[in-house]
């Protein structure tokens, strides 16, 4: 063992480059991901600078506390099982089903993607709030709260069925059409066909879409914020009141590390246990799409529920921005510009904050992403595991456990980063970096080595060969790490909250404010906002890697 | 320019992640001439490509030391070695054209624009590739991919030429002539060339030597001719070629005894009489007829292949043979059942130890 890893040194000691650049990464990475869950662990074990378990106990202890981790993994469990039917409806009927107006049902499923983590809480509260649409002026219901269980539970299916539908749309295309016809062909009904081998071949993938959902709705802060509120408590919004509400932070860190360990499971399992067990029947033959499991009558009506879920989330987008241009929700309807103008005049500073914040993550955190995939996959060192690991992990940590992660790591020399734009910046790149990496790792898998292996052997080194060869081969991976990085950049929140300061302020923070003073225009207007540039920079950001990794191919001598 | 190649006491163990060991390459010593194309032949398995790749670079030696000319190669990185491989896969850069592909080598060099279009348009000429520069390479097929590979390794002019079975993936006709163009194209460049197959009709057909490899170490090297006609053991001789192995017993210094019949072979090595051998039978080295020969036998299957008929005979007393008969178009083929003698020619016979 030891004489691998002498060898392995050896070869990096070669291409000193890449050693140096594999060297900050594993120390960054060290830094800014692993030693600020060291430190909300620690924290969470010292009450009044004393080492001690008093702060479990009285988790253990308190009923708020206790209910806050039965609500949340209650929550996180129905939301889990309710995405994961509508992800399986969504993705069935678009991989399996010939029918009309697939495009668009794609996009407006997924538009909950891009979008600020509030825009449902917001619309719930436009629609079924005090002054509600539905509920008031629909019905003149007076007594209805929307507030609490089920509140958070609507909301969270409405964000987060989006994620499993694309996790399950990916395990459904990649099971072959032609083994449901073998087995029609050998005699099996159609529901025979579904149950004993459409449905078995997804479970590995349903499984893994439920476990992504119940991290994600663990996690979840904006939703639970706006509209569990004080009869429901939830891990996450608890954690952080009790950081700004008691300037309690050992509570918060203890509340953090008891939200940490339920998402770290979930995720353990879906990366160890599941992973093994995918059944990948891809062929690299395009297979007809259109299957015959369905009959004419159960296709409709499957199509029609999805069509039924498409128009809800677009009514859910066009209240918002209806919401934007009305005066005020409940009392007058008549339309307005005010809340815009209170955007760009009050909220400027927030707007530009935010651009500056995600210009700045996204290049970062998908370059990073690429570079840490092509190391893993391509390079062997010692820790590499390890590096992989601890790169990847903060998808599953959530944001209110780096949010106070950070806070307690980067407020003292030499590491004083608090107040500061780098802070939110660090912690943007080091969270949204792990989608880039899979899917870098993904693609790279099946990206033949010899190719790299070619362009050493003509005398690139390795920086050389990740830039020239790698990089343009695995442009797919490097645009939705580029896009995941500047959506969340743009939308984040849990951990935002924890590390904006005067002088750096962000949209989301804004709407989570307008919201908490009752002013739903404007939070609607920011939303707006948020979502109309995330789309122009999807846009801009298709075109450049459109433009760049053709221009690779062009490249003419002068 | 062109470079010898001095392997010694090159061993390669793979370590696998649950501790186990395996010697990839165990010992092996070799020197290729300048310019020659030396072939590496095994089966798969054998450590072949292990030992190409570590010539490249790719795979770091456990012990042992590679040289080109008189300077020691171990510790330099496969970019700085001055050697240029044609992959198995082709490993063409699917994102850049045909031009670009060829021209990357040369960019990275940092030589001159027209320097560098000149030598590719040069070597594009020389491999057959003239009017495809523009082209994107999942426009072309599968021989000009291989061209394209070949062409992206010769303009480098690299001390080294390293072919990693440069033709499994093309249809055979198509193999026959590429096998053609990269031995014209080696001679007239004069470069080291070390190719991987295990195709021994592609080692013979291309190589100046051979060299056959069996689980990691060297079995023979030689010219393809004392390969095929004196291979040193059965593997060799059942590896290179279709052959008949017979037990024998040395009579004197130019005779063997099988099944009681005296056998002349004209290139006898020194054994003592009544030692056990066994006796190496090509099956173009026999000659059947139906009247004249020292052996009888009866005719068990017949297989017309154009060129030649295969026969399966049941050689009385000695068990099946395959014998090749040339031309059968033309001189007729033996029926099943019929009785025919066979005359093995003294000068293709061989004596390998029992």
């Amino acid at each position: 063992m030891a004489r691998d890893t002498r060898a392995e040194l050896r070869l990096l000691a070669r291409d000193p480059l890449l050693a140096v650049l594999l060297a900050a990464i594993a120390i960054a990475v060290a830094v800014f991901v692993v030693y600020p869950l060291v430190r909300v662990l620690l924290a969470s074990f010292r009450v009044d600078g004393v080492w001690t378990l008093q702060g479990y106990l009285d988790i253990a202890d308190r009923r708020l506390y206790r209910n806050a981790l039965i609500n949340s993994l209650g929550v996180g469990a129905l939301v889990g099982v309710a995405s994961v039917v509508v992800g399986y409806l969504a993705a069935f009927v678009m991989t399996r089903l010939d029918v009309p107006g697939k495009t668009i049902l794609h996009y407006v499923t997924i538009l909950p993607i891009v979008s600020p983590p509030f825009v449902s809480a917001v619309s719930i509260l436009f629609l079924f709030g005090f002054n509600g649409l539905v509920t008031r002026q629909l019905f003149g219901i007076e007594d209805f709260s929307i507030y609490g269980f089920h509140g958070v539970v609507l909301s969270q299916i409405f964000t987060f069925a989006p994620i499993a539908y694309l996790s399950l749309r990916g395990v459904l295309a990649s099971i072959s059409p032609t083994l449901e016809d073998a087995a029609l062909n050998v005699g099996a009904t159609r529901w025979q066909t579904f149950v004993k081998v459409s449905l078995p071949l997804s479970l590995p993938g349903i499984a893994g879409a439920f476990l992504i959902v119940f991290i994600e709705s663990m996690a979840d802060f904006g939703n639970p914020l706006v509209l569990a509120g004080a009869a429901f408590p939830m891990l996450a919004p608890q954690a952080y009141l009790e950081i700004t509400g008691s300037f309690n932070l050992s509570r918060g860190a203890t509340l953090a590390i008891v939200l940490l360990i339920p998402s770290l499971t979930a995720f353990a399992i879906q990366r160890w246990y599941l992973s093994k067990r995918q059944y990948i029947t891809v062929t690299g033959k395009p297979t007809a799409s259109s299957s015959k499991i369905v009959s004419t009558p159960v296709k409709w009506l499957l199509w029609a529920l999805l069509v039924a879920f498409a128009l809800l989330v677009a009514a859910f987008y066009a209240v918002i921005l209806v919401g934007a241009f009305t005066r005020v929700w409940g009392f007058d309807y008549s339309p307005t510009l005010a809340h815009f103008a209170y955007v760009f005049d009050v909220g400027l500073q927030s707007v530009k904050d935010t651009l500056i914040v995600a210009i700045i993550t996204t290049p970062i955190s998908g370059l990073l992403g690429m570079l840490i995939a092509f190391l893993v996959v391509r390079r062997s060192f010692p820790g590499r595991a390890t590096l992989e690991f601890a790169a990847i992990l903060p998808f599953a940590v959530p944001g209110t456990v780096v949010g106070i992660g950070y806070i307690l790591a980067f407020n003292d020399r030499p590491l004083l980063l608090t107040g500061t734009l780098a802070i939110i910046v660090l912690a943007f790149v080091f969270r949204y970096v792990p989608v880039g990496i899979q899917s870098g790792i993904a693609v790279l898998r099946q990206i033949d080595p010899s190719i790299e292996e070619a362009a050493h052997n003509l005398g690139a080194d390795g920086l050389t060969t990740f830039r020239k060869v790698t990089l343009p081969l695995i442009a797919p991976a490097f645009f939705s790490g580029l896009v995941y990085a500047f959506v969340r950049a743009m939308t984040a929140i849990s951990a935002a909250i924890f590390l904006v300061s005067a002088n750096w302020n962000l949209m989301t923070v804004q709407i989570l404010n307008q919201v908490g003073s009752g002013r739903l225009g404007v939070s609607a207007a920011f939303s707006v906002v948020v979502i109309v540039v995330v789309l122009i920079a999807i846009a801009i950001i298709g075109a450049f890697v459109d433009r760049w990794s053709r221009h690779t191919t062009m490249v003419r001598h002068p | 320019m062109t470079d010898p190649i001095t392997i010694t006491g090159l061993n390669k163990v793979f370590t696998s992640p649950d501790g186990g060991t395996m010697a990839a390459v165990k010992d092996v010593t070799l020197e290729i001439g300048a310019g020659k194309l030396v072939t590496l032949l095994g089966p798969s398995g054998c450590g072949k490509t292990t030992l190409l790749r570590m010539i490249a670079g790719f795979e770091d030696p456990t012990s042992g030391d590679i040289l080109f000319g008189d300077r020691r190669m171990n510790d330099v990185p496969p970019n700085r070695r001055d050697t240029a491989m044609v992959f198995q896969s082709y490993a063409i850069f699917p994102h850049l054209d045909v031009f670009e592909n060829v021209a990357f080598g040369l960019r990275l060099r940092k030589l001159a624009a027209s320097e560098i279009e000149g030598r590719v348009e040069r070597v594009l000429d020389l491999t057959g590739l003239t009017g495809y520069a523009r082209r994107s390479p999942n426009q072309l097929s599968g021989g000009q991919q291989q061209r394209v590979a070949l062409a992206r390794s010769i303009v480098m002019e690299p001390r080294v030429l390293l072919f990693d079975e440069p033709l499994s993936n093309l249809d055979a006709k198509l193999r026959e002539q590429m096998r053609v163009e990269i031995r014209e194209l080696q001679q007239r460049v004069g470069i080291t060339a070390i190719y991987v197959t295990h195709d021994q009709i592609e080692a013979m057909s291309i190589s100046d030597e051979i060299v056959v490899m069996k689980a990691g170490a060297v079995e023979q090297r030689g010219t393809p001719h004392a390969i095929y006609a004196r291979p040193v053991n059965r593997f060799v001789a059942d590896f290179i070629g279709k052959a008949n192995f017979v037990e024998a017993t040395v009579r004197d210094a130019s005779t063997v005894d099988i099944a009681g019949i005296a056998i002349a072979v004209a290139d006898m090595p020194t054994r003592p009489a009544g030692s056990a051998v066994t006796l190496l039978v090509r099956p173009e080295a026999v000659r059947l007829s139906c009247d004249a020969g020292v052996l009888t036998g009866t005719v068990r299957r017949v297989m017309f292949l154009g060129n030649l008929a295969e026969y399966l005979v049941a050689v009385d007393g000695v068990g099946d043979w395959l014998v090749d008969c040339p031309n059968p178009a033309e001189t007729g083929l033996h029926a099943v059942g019929e009785i025919v003698r066979l005359d093995p020619s003294p000068s293709s016979l061989h004596v390998l130890p029992a």
